[in-house]
């Protein structure tokens, strides 16, 4: 599908890296966002493109742990790491941020969801920063936010 | 677009000084910023430092605190001791940005960036940290009150990486940092100051207020003296002298300075 | 009709499709798998406006690689069909705009796709464009009509001159809104394909038909060959009323040229570019009012900038101008409202649709006749608001059994109004650099269409008995967030007595579903809601089994379909309206809604004096909405709603440059995150509404048109400067600040004997 006549010619490269706790490998193009390539490449749509600068969060992702925009990860830097996108997350983890209202349009959600788990995961944190302070890379037109810091709250009300 | 992927700083430091004109990356969180849309961009050759462990890391040693090129602005927030002897660079990493920007953007990208709105920048600025440059010449240190020479000037010769700043241990009678932006979280900063008071004297630094982001003498000499500041306007000449703000798209030469003014004046108030 | 009340079923159902978002499972129109499908793009225009007098393809490009379209490709009038067809789908030679649409291109690569849309120059010989709607424009500026004015619409009731003439005190004042871009999280994108003769086209929209209908025009196909599907939609507020109707054409003619299948998904920063935001708006007042604050008079102009095509103007300055002396009782008002025409890129429907500009005008107008007469901004809305059997402005008798002072009584109360107010007096006098203030804004808004337009929409809805004694509605009404299919599913299963589980909602695909109408205007849980009802009861009715729920209703449509094998059981519902609703549309009297929903809202904001920002640190909102048909989703829409128009208010600030957004990067236009906001106090007051759905009346839009006059207003309480424009950034607020201290206001405040 190249056309030659308007792209420099991309050597591909082969990268292996854990997804979503399998080994895969596979040839990249060295453009390709790691958000493209789980988008486009790899099918994993659930991970969406808000903004393509890195300030909505909408296609977060953990890399070794840690959330990550996609959109702002070459592809060729995941080898050898670990990636989880939101299609790891088990749906009962999700069930405290239904009941409270945390998604509406569902757009920003999947990216919401993945910051929403690692704070559940980490609350540690919250020692030191505020629900809404650690969320504020997920911008959201629709919920106010409220519902996703009470479904926040309410996961972490029951692990404990 | 060209990928070079080196497995050791020498490997990195032998192709800087043999391709001029490639663009190293870290945590891409500049360079990646729309990218699908910028397809000059794509034909370059970029130089993927992410795999070089030894550019990483938060190391403390007796008389100073050495942050790896690539150690990000999580990395620095999680380290204890930075919040307790050095915690402008821990309040300024939290005002970076989100968290999916602090656990990627390094340090020694926001110092290359050489964004005049920088957060990074001038808390470093304010501790007196100094900028070790490597190439296959050899070793280099810059002050990094002296590293930038125009707007996204450096002082950094093509074949040069920045590989770690190094940032003095010294006692702090008073150690402030502000940022205004247009909103709370992960904002630009419209204005940045950050303050500091130690046996070495005040560091006055401005961000958003210029080309660059520069120490301010004109305050710096004002403080030192040791005039007593009886409202902001009264700081608005030195101001003048230190700084050059514009009107762009984010916000007013004028609130630049008055803000300044006003943010400066009640910091060293509240001491 | 009657029916004895059914089983009532979980109101706490979830979110139908909630669990699906979350996990991203999902499939909105980027998500859609295709094969062997074209990526398109636009090539847009450098200038605000000329005539265009070279298209340059760099030759460096093999073109023959790329299907190109321009508007000799629209097989039909170059129009697309909305009020007026004035807008082409293909800039025809001639540009209003920056950013209008020229040429489309497309190609399997996106990335070549993106450097062979870069490599068009568009060449324009520039003519005088006109930006500021607000001043009159000079000769060789005029581009519609005798004067730019795309709409002039008025409103009397009385006589506001002899009003005026009468009232012991008049407060004057000007107000200014800007512009807001939606900032839906998913942005535009359609996906075009010939599947046989029919063109189907499937994206992301609110108004499935108003598609079928642009498309059926412009390419001068009948309906039997188009087929429009709404994909899940993430976001709309407006922002996919109309506009997807243009990138609907423009894949389609892509698409019919290529023989592919054509996807084009705008990216953010061309998505806040080209297409509309909230229309820009000036208002001023001129009220009579006696010493003890009774309205006398209200004398008000309306100026909205409509942007370079008519597009939805005409209404959105409708519904402007209607909501523009707020929910007050006065004898003589006037009105008169405009929408001008601007070389800017066109503005569009936003939720709310012009009733924010014109509430934020009158509530902050209202303030500072309060702070005039001395009295308690709570006292005069007290004192003003309507009651039962007055008349709005357009002479709309209101007896809907509301009491429209419980609602702020309530805020006041959940806001603890009376004591921070004394608080803040105390804590104003201890802080050097903080300033804390609470303002209030009550209003209202009327949901569904203005005047006879639901008659005119003529809703159509149907639920289908299906063999296995489950029901399907079938309406064109969409979910965007807002919970139409959990509301749908739980309306129907309620009115049938069935469990949720046996309700499925049809996909929005105009192959398959009646024209409901829109999902716009406060009207799907309202109008449409009450049709599902109607539906059903109709279900039951060709049944014969009107008084039977449950099981039994599931019984007899299977036994229906024993009988009646192969056909199709349906019931359907047509819009009526009220009895007793008449409407002028000549004259702009008469009943302009069905109902209207009322709110009193409360902010309570910290101003830092070194910065100048505001922080609004607590918000009340209460309403009274005839009934809440789902708890969570209702208030979901009420904190969505006053969390975007704290936007509005404080942050979101378009920068233009020759009538284009100068920041559409959210880098440099901020919209707020959680950590902006405070926590959104919901509360809401029932008294059904006998012609909405269970009682309910329109929710959507009401939460957009409070907070920015309450937050205003706090600022204003807070720091004692008079701010009139929005968005109030630090910058603004700066200025009004030193305007205070200085002793001059923003507009002159006028008393005129005594």
């Amino acid at each position: 599908m190249n056309n030659s006549a308007l792209r420099t010619p991309h050597s591909t490269l082969t990268i292996s890296f854990t997804l979503n706790g399998s080994p895969i490998s596979l040839d990249v193009d060295p453009t390709d966002r790691l958000l493209d390539t789980l988008r486009y490449r790899l099918g994993l749509t659930g991970t969406k493109e808000g903004c393509g600068e890195g300030e909505c969060g909408a296609c977060t992702v953990y890399l070794d742990g840690l959330p990550v925009n996609s959109c702002l990860v070459p592809t060729y830097q995941v080898r050898g790491r670990r990636v989880a996108t939101v299609e790891s997350l088990p749906g009962a983890r999700l069930d405290p941020l239904l009941a409270h209202g945390a998604t509406q349009c569902g757009a920003c959600t999947p990216g919401v969801a993945m910051t929403a788990c690692w704070i559940i995961d980490h609350p540690d944190l919250l020692g030191s920063h505020t629900v809404r302070e650690l969320l504020a890379g997920n911008l959201c037109r629709c919920t106010g936010y409220d519902g996703i810091v009470d479904g926040i709250a309410a996961a972490l009300q029951a692990r404990r | 677009m060209k990928l070079l992927q080196p497995s050791s700083l020498t490997d990195a430091l032998a192709i800087l000084a043999g391709e001029p004109g490639v663009v190293p990356i870290a945590g891409g969180t500049d360079l990646l910023v729309h990218w699908p849309t910028r397809p000059p961009e794509h034909d370059k050759t970029y130089l993927d430092l992410s795999a070089l462990a030894e550019l990483g890391g938060v190391r403390w040693s007796e008389s100073e605190l050495q942050l790896g090129a690539l150690a990000t602005y999580w990395d620095v927030i999680a380290d204890r001791r930075a919040a307790q002897e050095l915690p402008l660079l821990v309040q300024a990493a939290r005002l970076v940005g989100a968290i999916q920007i602090l656990t990627r953007g390094t340090w020694g990208g926001n110092i290359v960036n050489a964004s005049p709105a920088a957060d990074g920048v001038p808390v470093l600025m304010a501790y007196d940290a100094r900028v070790v440059l490597e190439s296959v010449r050899g070793r280099e240190e810059v002050p990094l009150a002296e590293f930038y020479t125009g707007y996204r000037q450096m002082r950094k010769a093509g074949d040069q990486l920045v590989v770690a700043i190094r940032v003095p241990r010294r006692e702090y009678t008073m150690q402030q940092f502000h940022k205004v932006g247009s909103r709370r979280a992960q904002a630009i900063a419209k204005v940045g100051l950050a303050l500091t008071r130690s046996a070495a004297g005040w560091r006055v630094v401005a961000a958003s207020m210029g080309p660059t982001i520069r120490r301010c003498p004109a305050l710096e000499r004002l403080l030192a003296g040791g005039v007593d500041l009886r409202e902001p306007e009264a700081l608005l000449p030195a101001i003048a002298h230190d700084t050059s703000p514009i009107d762009d798209i984010r916000s007013s030469a004028e609130y630049r300075r008055v803000v300044m003014a006003r943010v400066l004046f009640s910091a060293l108030r509240e001491g | 009709m009657r029916r004895p009340a059914p089983p009532v079923y979980s109101p706490t159902v979830q979110r139908l499709e909630g669990l699906a978002k979350l996990t991203g499972r999902e499939c909105y129109v980027d998500d859609f798998p295709l094969e062997e499908f074209l990526w398109g793009a636009t090539v847009r225009s450098p200038a605000p406006r000329g005539r265009i007098t070279r298209i340059h393809f760099d030759p460096d490009i093999e073109w023959s690689q790329f299907t190109v379209v321009d508007y000799r490709d629209v097989p039909g009038p170059n129009v697309i069909a909305l009020i007026e067809s004035d807008q082409p789908v293909l800039a025809p030679g001639y540009v209003r705009h920056v950013h209008e649409a020229v040429v489309l291109l497309a190609h399997p690569d996106r990335a070549a796709l993106r450097r062979a849309v870069a490599a068009v120059r568009i060449e324009v010989a520039a003519e005088p464009a006109v930006f500021d709607f607000r001043v009159t424009p000079r000769p060789n500026q005029i581009q519609y009509g005798p004067d730019n004015i795309l709409k002039h619409l008025r409103i009397s009731k009385g006589d506001v001159e002899r009003g005026l003439a009468g009232a012991p005190i008049v407060v004057e004042g000007t107000y200014e809104t800007g512009a807001q871009e939606h900032l839906y999280l998913e942005p535009q994108g359609m996906i075009a394909a010939l599947e046989g003769d029919v063109l189907v086209v499937r994206g992301s929209m609110q108004c499935p038909y108003y598609i079928l209908k642009a498309l059926r025009e412009a390419l001068g196909r009948d309906e039997t060959r188009l087929r429009v599907i709404q994909t899940p939609t993430g976001g709309g507020f407006g922002g996919k009323e109309e506009y997807p109707s243009t990138i609907a054409l423009h894949a389609a003619l892509l698409a019919l040229q290529s023989g592919k299948p054509v996807k084009i998904v705008y990216d953010r920063g061309e998505d806040m570019a080209a297409t509309t935001k909230r229309h820009p708006s000036l208002v001023r007042h001129r009220t009579g009012v006696t010493p003890d604050g009774r309205l006398l008079a209200q004398d008000i102009e309306v100026v909205m900038d409509g942007g370079a095509y008519v597009t939805l103007s005409p209404v959105v300055l409708s519904r402007g101008i209607i909501h523009a002396a707020g929910p007050y009782a006065c004898d003589h008002v006037r009105v008169d409202g405009r929408a001008m025409f601007s070389n800017a890129v066109p503005f569009g429907a936003f939720r709310g649709f012009g009733a924010p500009q014109t509430h934020f005008a009158n509530e902050r107008h209202m303030d500072r006749i309060a702070a005039r007469l001395g009295l308690d901004p709570a006292e005069l809305r007290r004192r003003n608001l309507l009651r039962d059997e007055e008349s709005t402005a357009t002479g709309q008798v209101i007896r809907d059994g509301t009491d429209r002072r419980a609602v702020l009584e309530q805020a006041l109360l959940l806001a603890d109004y009376d004591a921070k107010r004394a608080a803040h007096t105390r804590f104003n006098r201890s802080s050097a650099a903080k300033r804390r203030g609470i303002g209030i804004a009550t209003f209202h808004h009327g949901a569904g269409f203005t005047g006879s337009g639901e008659v005119m929409l003529a809703s159509r809805l149907v639920v289908a008995g299906l063999p296995d004694g489950t029901v399907e509605v079938r309406s064109a009404n969409i979910e965007m967030g807002q919970g139409t299919l959990t509301v749908f599913t739980a309306l129907a299963a309620q009115r049938l007595g069935l469990d949720p589980a046996h309700v499925r909602i049809a996909e929005a695909d105009t192959a398959r579903v009646p024209n409901s109408g829109p999902t716009v205007a406060s009207r799907t849980a309202m109008v449409v809601g009450r049709l599902v009802e109607r539906a059903c009861d109709d279900l039951l009715r060709r049944l014969g089994a009107e008084a039977a729920t449950g099981d039994a209703v599931r019984a007899a449509i299977r036994h229906w379909h024993e009988g009646h094998r192969g056909a199709e059981l349906l019931g359907e519902a047509r819009y009526t309206p009220p009895p007793g609703v008449v409407w002028d549309d000549v004259r702009y009297r008469g009943d302009a809604y069905g109902t209207f929903a009322w709110g009193a809202y409360v902010a309570e904001v910290e101003v830092d004096l070194r910065t100048y920002e505001t922080r609004v640190i607590d918000f009340v909102a209460v309403q009274e909405v005839g009934k809440v048909l789902h708890e969570v989703l209702a208030r979901g829409q009420v904190q969505g709603g006053v969390a975007q128009a704290i936007g509005w208010a404080l942050l979101e600030d378009c920068r233009w440059k020759d009538g284009a957004m100068a920041n559409a990067q959210l880098t440099n236009y901020l919209i707020p995150t959680s950590d902006d906001l405070p926590a959104i106090r919901v509360a809401f007051l029932e008294t059904p509404y006998p012609y909405g759905a269970q009682g309910a009346k329109g929710l959507g839009e009401l939460p957009m048109d409070g907070p920015a006059p309450a937050i205003v207003n706090a600022v204003a309480a807070a720091t004692g400067a008079d701010p009139c424009v929005i968005p109030l950034t630090p910058e603004r607020l700066m200025a009004d600040i030193k305007n205070a201290e200085h002793g001059t206001r923003n507009a002159e405040l006028r008393q005129v004997g005594r």
